[in-house]
């Protein structure tokens, strides 16, 4: 593996690190939350940061292709949260 | 990549992590599901829209950035819409606020909802 980043890259590197740490502290709010409310926010919030770190990845590993995988995931994610909230509003799917 | 790049996409990774942050001791510590919302919907719209750009700056002008400003105009549209429709959901459930609120009823009255 003779990967060499630049100072950039290493910036991207750090940047995703941070965001990874804060994701954990989101993983908090989702598991504790004392409503139901709570932790879809949670969830929403670390779908998007979710977005960004790949988005990141995609700069480090020089791998454009994961861009599109970014905008999928962010599709996706915005599917589940409308999903997950009708579901609390009515409760039932309909 | 001259300085002037270098120094403007830093800037702009450091305020997007600075706004992310923010969000997330807002998630942490505010006391109610309507306040917790209000912090992280700032850290959608403007962390990772910052740091999108930043990727822009860093990718210039080819295909990747058509593809990043693609997902900030989507993350754009789609996070207040998500947020709206969890508050209206947790709203109509009647999910708790935090102690000291004030309502408002049909004629206009503010009453302290202890």
């Amino acid at each position: 593996m003779g990967l060499e980043f630049t100072f950039l890259e290493n910036i991207f590197i750090a940047t995703g690190i941070i965001l990874i740490l804060a994701t954990f502290f989101c993983l908090y709010r989702a598991v504790v939350g004392p409503s139901e409310a709570d932790r879809v926010v949670a969830i929403n919030i670390i779908g998007t940061k979710t977005v960004v770190i790949i988005s990141l990845i995609a700069f480090v590993l020089k791998q454009e292709f994961f861009l599109d995988v970014a905008l999928v995931y962010a599709l996706i994610s915005f599917v589940a949260t409308i999903g997950i909230a009708k579901y609390m509003e009515k409760g039932a799917l309909e | 990549m001259n300085v002037m790049t270098s120094v403007l996409i830093i800037a702009a990774l450091a305020a997007g992590l600075f706004f992310f942050l923010v969000g997330v001791v807002g998630l942490l510590r505010l006391p109610d599901v309507y306040s917790r919302m209000h912090a992280t919907t700032k850290c959608d719209t403007l962390g990772a829209g910052l740091i999108l750009f930043a990727l822009i700056l860093y990718a210039g002008f080819s295909n990747a950035s058509v593809k990043l400003l693609l997902m900030i105009l989507f993350i754009w549209i789609t996070n207040p819409t998500a947020a709206h429709v969890i508050a209206r959901a947790s709203y109509r459930n009647k999910v708790r606020v935090c102690e000291g609120t004030y309502e408002l009823d049909k004629t206009g009255e503010a009453q302290c909802n202890d």
